[in-house]
């Protein structure tokens, strides 16, 4: 239908061959857009729609003649309709399965009668009908032929006849034209979100590179090679389970200044992989740093001598690039159609009553322009990653919002593209719902053809009759989403927005209220920022009418629930002035008498503050918010008691909290005092959001000591009894946990018994809670009475219990958790009775590091207390293979807790035999050069153990250890010096060893650890340089003898 | 202007009108006195007429429409002389620039039915949103139009269903939304003159 359909259906089948429109969400939007045209078609032009078509639309359809009823004659296998044309033919006759239909009104019944397959009856119709406005109209109307004069040639035929078919004609032309133009826009919003990189990008990319590149000063790079040689159709060269994540290809590149970039080719962009594993047939596909828009900026960015060569080499390579790639020149070119067709709606809008005359013949441009810049094949495959990525939000909507920096660490990796504007507290809210147009319910509601009346009045009315309009349209249930639709889908958001530029306040304030209330649905705030109404809104929050400004905070606060609206808030500047609003509410004089549309000052910030609270959930906006000076704000209008204000601005605080710089400014502005004293408040939600805002800034331990002496733990402590607000409950537990890392704390928190009820928290609880409870215990374990306690009240079981989960934030915590009950030997008999150390060593083999390294930590406690630990330890088949190789990790944290690990295990001289099988000693040596403290204060420990076995003192000099382990000397840590002292103590026992830490100095660095307070240091260095001094003396005597 | 007179009138008008200072009557007095020198000459028949109350509507207020100029012009004229002494002139001000809500509520109701009967017809209404709509093609299709919505608008404020508005009708509405005040035209000054009027012009 129309021009544009046509090059849709046309483009789209394409690729394929036979003429059949994919399924895509394009396509699937198109359409449904046609289907509501046409359904409406009958109410709108009823004229129109007795016209009969010159030919008729005939394909296969899958409706049952059954489904007709009246105004049909039915039969078995066929179906007439009782409306005829002048000759007395009926206007739709269906002969099972082939469907003849030949006015729009016979089209519109059949849709309505068509029901949920109406996709697929629009769909077979369009396929069947390549050019249906030829069917239509006659084939003087032919839209595929000579497009680009069509419009003339039916002015033409205007003047030209004088029948009045041809009136009706025309205005099916026009009609058909209108909706051309709307379709055109619609699809061009959707395909201009979609630019990315594409295989063939990429392939002409390298293929330049690659001739630019060889030894020799000159070239830009030494070589640049993809990993695998071989292609698939689709022109990536990633493997197939890669490619459905959106990698293409890799590339390794050898610059000439810094070492080989193994990089992944993704639609997303290009970033630094892991390289090249091991055994040098894989490839680590974990990403390693920022995305790039393309190859190009990348290794300009790693390479130096890259970038400068590239300059010398610039104008060449970039002609070239300009030739061969089209993606550069093709974003430009849309944004200008885009911006054209924008253009030529808004005049639309402006005089609607007049919008037919508008010139046809310039409103086609854009459809050619399009036709001739958008590349089909690569806006099909990114249209079904969009769907991909979608379907993995949905999931990670559904964890847990509270399981702290972890998770949001690894869905950072997993959204790049949001990685810079986005926080770890984005939820479901962000998820783009599928734009479905009123499908499921073919009989259109009452309120539709009302509301559609409405807004013809608020299109061709004056102010008077507009304002009368608008009113009477908020006595429609708005918050039900038949209206909120019915609004969008009679073209009343266009007008609405259109209102709140003009200078009408009243308006103004009625196209507000309804905006306000409407945007409460998800497809209606994206259908607002597409029309661009957020900067409008922004720029009414300068109006002098507290009103307006109050309105329009408001419907911002709702339309910015997800991320495009948030950056165009901020982008329109629209955090400034919401930030300016919250100093409205502190101004000493208020007029005594309000004017008659005004509201109070108060109002006004509780407003700006709940648009700031949605704004404050990208990254970007609460940078925005605190370089405004919103803090300070913020905290005074925290000293309020308005619970409705209070909510909003906790919220906000609670969201930026994520924020280093705005923990610092919360303590700084005096807030955790205040944050406490909403605790006590009746409002759940406030004290949820005040609880949340405390367990972000609780990880500073100023902060933690300003809760306690503002005796914000008995709250928290009393509201931990109450268990129906799961959320709350989240948030509670949250900030307990933080709090406790305290020690001050913690004994607090068992005065107020919170101990006993945190462990009876432990079962039918969701994780997000259970993260929390779980890690609040780890913290309090690290003391003797709470362990006693948690043992006591039942607590390990549930514990143990949970170390089978999967959730990893959770796994963490419990395997933590579990680490510190095992410090008590009573503990640690029941935790061994449960089985618990097999389930915490099979964590070792957890993907996560941070999993892995914490089960690693556990067991350390685990082994020591254990009764029979060596036999315990032996009876895990292949676990202490595993445990050795853990110390292949890249991790220094799995690496030190591998290490910590090794140390209690080697107690046990028959499993030091057999580690010392698996290799532990080159491995550890392999370790040694680290200028991590913490891992040398381990590494040091288990080196000290290894050498207890048979010639491991020996072995590890020849592994080259000693030498690092003496610089470990001249750190600053009294742990890596007490560690390594005992190490070089062990080791001097071996002359080589002597003699290569004489060789290192180690002998006045161990002289002054002679002269340290720490006992156990002291003899070890003595003993150590008893070695040394004693093999000099062995030598001079042999010397001299 | 005789000070003696003019201090009389003062007194006698702030017994009545309380929102406005003595001063500020005062200087409304001789504001009005200055309006009528310009217009009407005779000092005893002190008055403003229709045109000139018209022009000072329009340029000082900012109204526009002729016919709810005259409505608003009926409504200052109290005692129905087609004149508008210095009495209703400054009463009507004070509702017009300081009026609380249930004041400017019975001046809008007041301005809005014309033939004193105490109830806003139907007729009325279609005379008053006669003009609302944009020419369309045909006036018939105007017509109808603009029947359709005195129908909405009926539907709307029309609580007891007596097929006219009444004050309490009015009133029930605006309350409910305070957008319907001026809901058949403009016929209050706009915001921003309310704010500077009394500053700039009476002091």
């Amino acid at each position: 239908m129309g021009v544009t359909l046509t090059k849709s259906a046309q483009w789209t089948a394409a690729g394929r061959g036979p003429a059949t429109l994919e399924v895509t969400p394009l396509n699937e939007a198109i359409l449904q857009e046609i289907i509501v045209f046409v359904e409406s078609f009958l109410y709108m032009y009823p004229r129109e729609a007795k016209f009969v078509f010159v030919e008729p639309l005939g394909w296969k359809t899958s409706l049952e003649p059954l489904a007709f009823g009246s105004g049909y004659v039915v039969s078995e296998k066929t179906v007439k309709s009782e409306e005829v044309d002048k000759n007395g033919e009926p206007l739709l006759f269906l002969s099972v399965p082939q469907i003849k239909v030949r006015s729009f009104g016979q089209l519109s019944c059949l849709l309505y009668i068509a029901k949920d397959k109406k996709l697929k009856e629009a769909q077979a119709c369009l396929e069947a009908n390549r050019d249906p406005v030829v069917k239509i109209l006659g084939s003087d109307y032919s839209t595929t032929k000579r497009e680009d004069s069509s419009a003339l040639r039916i002015l033409d035929k205007i003047i030209k006849d004088d029948d009045p078919e041809h009136e009706i004609k025309t205005n099916i032309a026009m009609l058909i034209q209108q909706m051309d133009m709307h379709l055109l826009n619609y699809s061009l919003k959707h395909i201009s979100l979609e630019i990315r990189l594409n295989p063939s990008a990429i392939k002409n990319d390298v293929e330049l590179l690659q001739r630019y590149s060889g030894k020799g000063e000159q070239t830009v790079l030494e070589s640049i090679e993809y990993t695998s040689d071989y292609e698939f159709s689709n022109g990536c060269r990633a493997p197939p389970w890669r490619q459905i994540h959106g990698e293409m290809c890799y590339v390794l590149v050898k610059p000439h200044d810094v070492e080989a970039l193994c990089i992944t080719c993704s639609t997303e962009g290009v970033f630094l992989n892991g390289g090249k594993t091991d055994d040098a047939t894989e490839i680590n596909y974990e990403r390693k740093g920022k995305i790039y828009k393309d190859l190009i900026t990348i290794l300009r960015e790693k390479s130096a001598t890259f970038s400068k060569n590239m300059a010398k080499q610039g104008n060449t390579f970039n002609e070239e690039q300009q030739k061969e790639t089209f993606q550069p020149d093709e974003a430009p070119k849309k944004e200008e159609v885009t911006t054209k067709a924008d253009a030529e709606k808004s005049t639309l809008q402006m005089n609607p009553i007049n919008f037919v005359r508008n010139p046809i013949g310039k409103r086609l441009e854009p459809s050619l322009n399009w036709k001739s810049t958008v590349d089909l094949k690569d806006h099909r495959s990114s249209g079904r990653d969009t769907q991909e990525e979608k379907h993995a939000r949905i999931e990670k909507g559904r964890s847990s919002v509270v399981s702290g920096r972890m998770q949001s660490a690894r869905k950072a990796a997993d959204k790049p593209e949001e990685i810079l504007s986005e926080s770890s507290s984005e939820s479901e809210e962000d998820e783009e719902p599928p734009d479905h147009r009123q499908e499921a319910n073919a009989d259109l509601p009452s309120e539709y053809w009302q509301i559609q009346k409405l807004v013809k009045y608020l299109k061709g009315g004056n102010q008077t009759a507009t304002v009368i309009a608008l009113c009477s349209m908020r006595d429609f249930n708005l918050a039900q989403e038949t209206c909120q639709l019915a609004i969008r889908d009679v073209g009343g958001l266009e007008v609405l927005i259109n209102l709140l530029d003009t200078d009408e306040v009243k308006c103004k304030i009625g196209s507000l209220k309804i905006l306000k209330e409407i945007s409460h649905n998800p497809q209606i705030r994206r259908n607002i920022v597409d029309l661009g109404g957020l900067p409008i809104m922004v720029n009414i929050l300068d109006s002098p009418n507290k009103n307006l400004k109050c309105l329009a905070a408001e419907t911002i606060a709702n339309v910015a629930k997800f991320r495009r609206a948030r950056q165009a808030v901020r982008q329109h500047g629209g955090i400034t002035k919401l930030v300016a609003l919250l100093d409205c509410g502190q101004s000493p004089s208020e007029p005594p008498q309000p004017s008659l549309y005004e509201t109070r000052d108060v109002e006004v910030a509780r407003c700006g503050a709940q648009a700031l609270w949605s704004c404050s959930k990208s990254y970007a906006n609460k940078e925005a918010i605190r370089k405004a000076g919103g803090i300070p704000l913020l905290a005074r209008l925290l000293k309020t008691s308005h619970e409705d204000m209070l909510i909003p601005v906790v919220g906000t605080l609670q969201e930026c909290a994520s924020e280093e710089n705005y923990r610092a400014a919360i303590k700084a502005e005096r807030i955790i005092e205040n944050l406490v004293k909403n605790l006590n408040s009746a409002n759940e939600q406030l004290q949820e959001h005040c609880a949340m805002a405390i367990y972000q800034c609780a990880e500073d331990e100023e902060t933690r000591d300003l809760v306690r002496l503002h005796g914000g733990l008995k709250p928290l402590a009393s509201l931990l009894g109450k268990t129906d607000n799961k959320e709350r409950l989240a948030a509670v537990t949250g900030a307990i946990w933080k709090c406790s890392i305290s020690k001050e704390n913690v004994t607090k928190f068992r005065e107020y018994r919170a101990i006993e009820t945190l462990v009876g928290l432990l079962s039918d609880q969701p994780e997000e809670v259970l993260v929390n409870v779980v890690g609040a215990l780890g913290e309090c374990c690290q003391e003797y009475e709470n362990r006693v306690l948690v043992r006591k009240c039942g607590g390990i079981q549930p514990l143990v219990s949970l170390l089978v989960g999967i959730n990893q934030s959770l796994l963490v915590n419990v395997t933590k958790a579990v680490g510190a009950c095992a410090v008590e030997p009573e503990s640690m008999m029941i935790i061994d009775r449960l089985d618990g150390v097999r389930l915490l060593w099979s964590l070792l083999k957890n993907p996560h590091p941070d999993v892995k390294a914490s089960a690693a930590w556990a067991l350390c406690p685990c082994i020591e207390n254990a009764k029979d630990a060596g036999e315990m330890v032996r009876s895990f088949v292949g676990g202490l293979e595993l445990v050795v190789n853990l110390l292949k990790s890249d991790n220094k944290e799995v690496l030190a807790s591998v290490c910590a690990a090794i140390t209690n295990i080697a107690k046990d001289q028959e499993n030091l035999a057999v580690i010392t099988d698996h290799g532990v000693v080159p491995l550890l040596s392999k370790l040694a050069n680290t200028n991590n403290d913490k891992l040398r204060h381990h590494l040091a420990e288990a080196i000290a153990r290894c050498c207890m076995w048979g010639r491991n003192r020996v072995a590890f000099g020849e592994y080259k250890a000693v030498a690092p382990l003496v610089r470990y000397l001249k750190s600053d840590d009294t742990n890596v010096h007490r560690a390594t002292t005992q190490a070089l103590y062990q080791l001097s026992e071996d002359a080589n060893n002597c003699i290569t830490m004489h060789e290192n100095g180690a002998v006045k660095l161990l002289l002054d650890m002679v002269g340290s307070p720490d006992q156990s240091l002291q003899e070890a260095a003595a003993g150590c340089i008893s070695n040394i001094r004693r093999l000099a003396l062995a030598t001079e005597k042999a010397r001299y003898a | 202007m005789d000070q003696k007179a003019l201090k009389k009138l003062v007194e006698s008008i702030s017994k009545t009108v309380k929102s406005f200072k003595k001063s500020e009557i005062e200087g409304l007095i001789r504001l009005f006195h200055s309006l009528v020198k310009r217009t009407d000459e005779r000092l005893n028949q002190m008055g403003l007429d229709r045109s000139a109350f018209r022009e000072i509507l329009h340029s000082i207020f900012g109204m526009t429409d002729d016919m709810l100029m005259d409505r608003v012009f009926f409504a200052f004229d109290k005692d129905n002389d087609s004149r508008i002494n210095v009495n209703e002139w400054v009463k009507g001000l004070s509702v017009f620039l300081r009026g609380t809500f249930e004041e400017k509520l019975k001046f809008c109701f007041e301005v809005y039915y014309l033939n004193g009967d105490g109830y806003i017809s139907q007729d009325e209404i279609f005379d008053m949103l006669k003009n609302s709509l944009y020419q369309q093609s045909s006036e018939e299709e105007t017509d109808e139009g603009v029947k359709e919505l005195v129908e909405i608008t009926m539907k709307k404020m029309d609580y007891d269903n007596d097929g006219k508005i009444s004050f309490a009708d009015f009133e029930r509405a605006v309350k409910n939304d305070r957008l319907l005040l001026e809901v058949f035209g403009p016929c209050l000054p706009e915001a921003q003159v309310q704010l500077q009027v009394p500053t700039a012009q009476i002091s």
